[in-house]
Parts: C-alpha cells; structure tokens; sequence
C-alpha cells in the first residue's frame, strides 16, 4: 500500500473542494439567474472538461503552466516554485478538470429555487449577503452536497490530467491512482489491488453518504418548494 | 405598535416589457384595491412599489421618503423600502418553521427578542401552537395567515419609518370558506393599521367588502379611482362600465325637465326620470347604466297604477336560477331590437310572481340608480 500516494491523493481532493467551491458558487449564480451575452458560451466552456480526453486538457494546462507561460513565470517570480510537476500547478489543473463536477450541480440548484423565495427576502430587508446566506444556500444544499462529493471522488480518481501536468514525483505529484498504474506496470498485482479495493470504498461510501443525506433533507420537507 | 403615519404616491409609466400608465394614491390606514382583469398589470405595479420591478419612469413616495425617482436617479433596493408584502403564492420559504419564517423579517431586533416577537405575531394571525410545523405541513389557509404575519412584523419592527403593506391576491389560492374567513380577519385586523395597505385583487367583490377605495386598472392604466361603491355604480365611462361588470348599458338623449323640476332622460320612447345630473344639457346624447340593485321587480298581484318610479314594463326573455338568486332578463315593450334588462331577485320573489321565460312583467328604474355617461361610439360593441 502506497499510503504517501493516499494521502497526497485525499490533501488534493480536499484542497480542490474547499476552493472550488466557492468559486462554483460564484459562478453558478449568475449562470442560473441572469441573463448576459455570452452565457452560452461560459456554460460551454465549464462543460468542456466533461467531453475533452484528460490528456488533451493535461496538453493545454501544461503549456498554459509552463515555465515560459505567464502564469508559470509570475509564480515563479512570486515563490521560487514551478508551477508544472508540483503540488501547487497540480491543484491549479484539479480546479480547472473539476469545474463541471462543481459548477454544474449548483446551478441546478439555485436554478430550482423559486423567485419569490429570494423576493420574500429581499422584502423581509435582507441583505443579498444575508439572502445567500439564509435563503440561498441552505434552499441550494442538495446541489452543493452533489458538488463536493463530486469533486471529491472525482479528484482522487483523475489520471490523465493528473499525469501530463504532475508526472509522478513521490510525494509531490503521485497520486493514488498514478501509484495504481505504477503498480501494475512493475507486475505488482497485489498492491494494486489493494488500493484500487480501497478507492472503490471510498467512492462507494461518498456516494452512500450523498443519498442519505440527500434523502434525509428530502424527508424533513426542506428542499420541497 | 404605533407607525408614522404617512402616505403612499405612486406614479409610474413605462412601456415595456408590461405597458404601465397608473397613478395611485393611499392615505395611512387606508385600503386601496387594485382591481383588474388577469394581464392588466396589478401585480407589476405592486411589485414596482416593493422595488422588486424597476420601471422606466416614475415616482414612489412613502410619507416624506422617495423609494424612487427616475429623474432623480432614486432607485432604493427592496431591502431599504420598509414593505411588508403578502405574495400570490405566499412564497414561504420552505425550509423554515413557520416561526422562523416571521422571525427572518425581524432581523434587526436583537437575537434574544426575534422568537418571542415572532410567536406574538403568529398569535395575532391566529396560528398559536403552529410555530414548529414547516410550510408544507400547514394547509393553504395557514399558510396565508403565516406570510400576513411576517409581513406585518416586517412593516412594524421600526416604527419611525414609513411603511406599506402590499397583498397580491392574497386570497385566490385558498377555498372559498376559507376565504370568507380570511377576509373578515382581514377587514378586522386592518382597524389597528396605520399604514396604506394595498390590495391586489381581480375580485369585484373583495373590493367592495374590504376596501375603502379602488383603482381600476386595465392594460396597465388607471382608469378610475373612488370608494369601490362610486367606481362600480358610476363608472366613468361606458368601458369602464362593461369593466365592473355593468351590462344595463344603453343610450339615450337628455331631455327637459319634467313637471317636478326633475331630469329626464328619453329612452326608447319613454321618459325616464333621473336623480343626478352630472352636467348634461338638454339634447345631449349620453351612455346610461343602471345597475342590477337599482332594478326592482313589481308584485303580479298587485299592479301598481302609474304612480311608481320609471316603470317599465316587458316580457320575460330569460329566467336562470342562480340558488338563493334569480337572475332574469326582461326585453321592454315597445323594444327596438335593443338589449334587455338584466336584475336578480330572490330566487322566491321569483316563484311567488311567477316569473317565467314569455311572462309579463313590471319593473321600476330607480331614478337614484341611473347614471348619465359621456356618450361613446365604441360603448356597445365590447358587451360580451
């Protein structure tokens, strides 16, 4: 068992939910509530990652990293750091492959909650703060729990991406699954096995705990409208 | 619970995406319906006093506050106009108790007294013991009296603003028992107002029963404003008639005086005489109404002998039993070809004259009830 692998895997996926998440938030509410010139176009783009090969995503992330890209010089301006086979630029693309995983369950969300439910605030004198904060998001709970463990699972299943820009640095860049193939190409079937046993676990017992707590906030008539 | 008293003025006029041409006025503690056919632009004028629409030019003042001033660029965001506001749909929000539901407009209390407010309130709309239980385990009517409550707390949380209470149809998604209810707590607990209240409504008689004034409003314009018994008994003019649902509509010429002194009004060959003269010269052709109260039925068994006010006597064309009511269209005699009467009288006033569809009868036109219009070309094409 690669357990440097597995941990790296799970700082990356909770790292990429905690900020992601927000930013899916930001995103989906105007994405759900406004209507602007080339929204189409934005929804498109968030989709994009959905239907690209991971390796051709990984291409383009590790051009736009790169140590000759802005991007990747400003950081490394700023840190002394690479942005490509680190930690860090590996985070960047986690955030980049898991925008539809994020973006798309919430719009839904805040897609489903009535008009009246956000005027009714506004005439009660809250603030869109305090609105977003009362009215919003707990009415958008389903939505958002779908997108963390989404982008959870997803984090610590990605491969392609996870290999064009990372690599494979033991503890730095190797994740669970890169350790996985690793495994199987130096015949060490066991290994493998074990720890593709544990990540069906993992990704069985999300998925188990977003139905029931889905169910549940169903139950007590919360998400009803 | 005592609130400034102020006044609300509202003057709006924009033409897209709803046509609006509406001007209103709401004294404090008084309540204005605005009544009009589904589509006439109620709802977008009630909720551009909210702030919730944003019309291209117009005005919102509540006391001495300007919620908006297009030409002065006012514009004030919902949350800074202090409205309480009862939606068509109650717009409860579903993942709160009814208590927390009141308690989210009295948010600038401190926390400790928001609960304790927000019961009294539910008590006050009659809902004690409910304050646990979610919308969707309260029924419609519970529902209603939840949404009036949070918008009261939310009109009388600080009391040296000025405030509105805005209703949307308020009572259309409830039965009709329940309305009936609703509406007498209504007209009960609007005595201890101080603020203009506004209702929104399509119903004629809601607006007679509660309200102390009325705005008729069609395609988005207010056509005519007065205490709802002078809007639906003098309509302004022969559209506004078929509007409050007046169908006695007809023409005549203003003739002279007769020996009393009296107006008179010449139709179809007779003389009609009438109470009111709201500024008619001898001659003039006018627009008439009268409506169904205004028509009483003469007893068969004893004909009256000429002494009674305009009477009017015709055939029976059509006799409908409408329960306690019956609804009968008489065509008068020497008619020519023009539209009947039409008045109800208790549906055994009816049996007890025999009152039958080819039958005789005789009627009075109360001379009270006749109302004089400007007359109108386009006045008879629109009867439905």
């Amino acid at each position: 068992m690669d357990w440097p692998a597995l941990t790296l895997s799970l700082q990356l996926a909770a790292a990429t939910t905690l900020l992601l998440l927000p930013l899916a938030i930001l995103l989906a509410r105007p994405l759900a509530w406004s209507r602007f010139a080339g929204k189409g176009l934005v929804e498109a783009l968030v989709a994009l990652p959905l239907v690209l090969p991971p390796t051709v995503l990984g291409f383009y992330l590790l051009l736009a990293l790169g140590e000759h890209s802005a991007p990747g010089r400003l950081y490394h301006a700023l840190t002394g750091r690479t942005l490509v086979f680190s930690f860090d630029g590996l985070l960047l693309a986690s955030l980049v492959f898991n925008l539809p995983f994020a973006v798309q369950p919430i719009q839904r969300a805040f897609d489903a909650i009535p008009r009246g439910s956000r005027e009714a605030a506004w005439c009660c004198g809250l603030s869109a703060w305090r609105t977003l904060w009362r009215v919003e998001l707990p009415l958008a709970w389903p939505g958002l729990l779908s997108a963390i463990v989404l982008t959870f699972a997803h984090t610590l299943g990605e491969f392609g991406v996870v290999l064009m820009v990372g690599g494979n640095i033991a503890g730095e860049t190797r994740t669970v699954a890169i350790s996985i193939y690793d495994r199987v190409q130096s015949f060490d079937e066991s290994g493998a096995a074990a720890m593709s046993a544990l990540l069906v676990a993992i990704s069985f017992a999300a998925i188990g705990t977003l139905n029931v707590l889905t169910r549940r906030i169903g139950r007590d008539g919360h998400d009803r409208v | 619970m005592a609130t400034i008293a102020a006044g609300l003025s509202v003057t709006l006029r924009q033409r897209k995406p709803v046509p609006l041409e509406c001007t209103l006025d709401c004294a404090p503690g008084e309540l204005l319906a605005l009544v009009g056919p589904s589509g006439s632009g109620k709802s977008t004028v009630l909720r551009c006093i909210a702030g919730l629409h944003r019309p291209s030019q117009g005005r919102v003042e509540c006391g001495r506050a300007s919620w908006l001033d297009r030409e002065r660029g006012i514009a004030l965001l919902p949350q800074h106009r202090r409205v309480g506001m009862v939606f068509q749909n109650y717009s409860l929000l579903p993942h709160l108790s009814a208590q927390d539901n009141v308690a989210l407009a009295l948010w600038q209390l401190p926390p400790g007294q928001r609960a304790a407010q927000a019961r009294e309130w539910l008590a006050r709309v009659h809902l004690h013991g409910l304050e646990r239980q979610f919308p969707a385990q309260l029924s419609g009517g519970q529902q209603q009296r939840v949404a009036l409550a949070r918008a009261l707390a939310r009109t009388m949380t600080v009391t040296d603003e000025p405030a509105v209470l805005l209703l949307d149809e308020p009572f259309s998604a409830v039965d009709q028992v329940t309305r009936r209810k609703l509406q007498q707590e209504l007209a009960r607990l609007r005595r201890e107002l101080s603020i203009p209240i506004v209702l929104v409504t399509h119903d004629l008689d809601e607006a007679r029963m509660l309200a102390d004034r009325m705005v008729l409003l069609h395609h988005g314009v207010s056509l005519q404003s007065g205490p709802p018994e002078e809007v639906m008994t003098r309509p302004a003019n022969a559209a506004i008639a078929h509007l409050v649902g007046l169908g006695n509509l007809f023409e005549g010429i203003v003739g002279g005086p007769d020996a009393n002194g009296k107006l008179v009004l010449e139709w179809l060959g007779r003389r009609l005489e009438v109470a009111r003269n709201p500024g008619f010269a001898q001659g003039d052709k006018v627009n008439w109404v009268i409506p169904p109260e205004g028509i009483l039925l003469h007893r068969s068994d004893r004909p009256s002998r000429g002494e009674a006010e305009n009477p009017v006597s015709g055939r029976v064309v059509d006799c409908v039993v409408l329960g306690p009511y019956t609804q009968i269209m008489l065509r008068p005699e020497s008619d020519q070809g023009k539209l009947p009467l039409t008045f109800s009288v208790p549906t055994h006033v009816a049996q007890r004259n025999r009152v039958a569809v080819g039958s005789v009868a005789r009627i009075t036109l109360l001379a009270q009830a006749i109302h004089l219009m400007r007359w109108e070309d386009s006045g008879r094409g629109e009867r439905r």
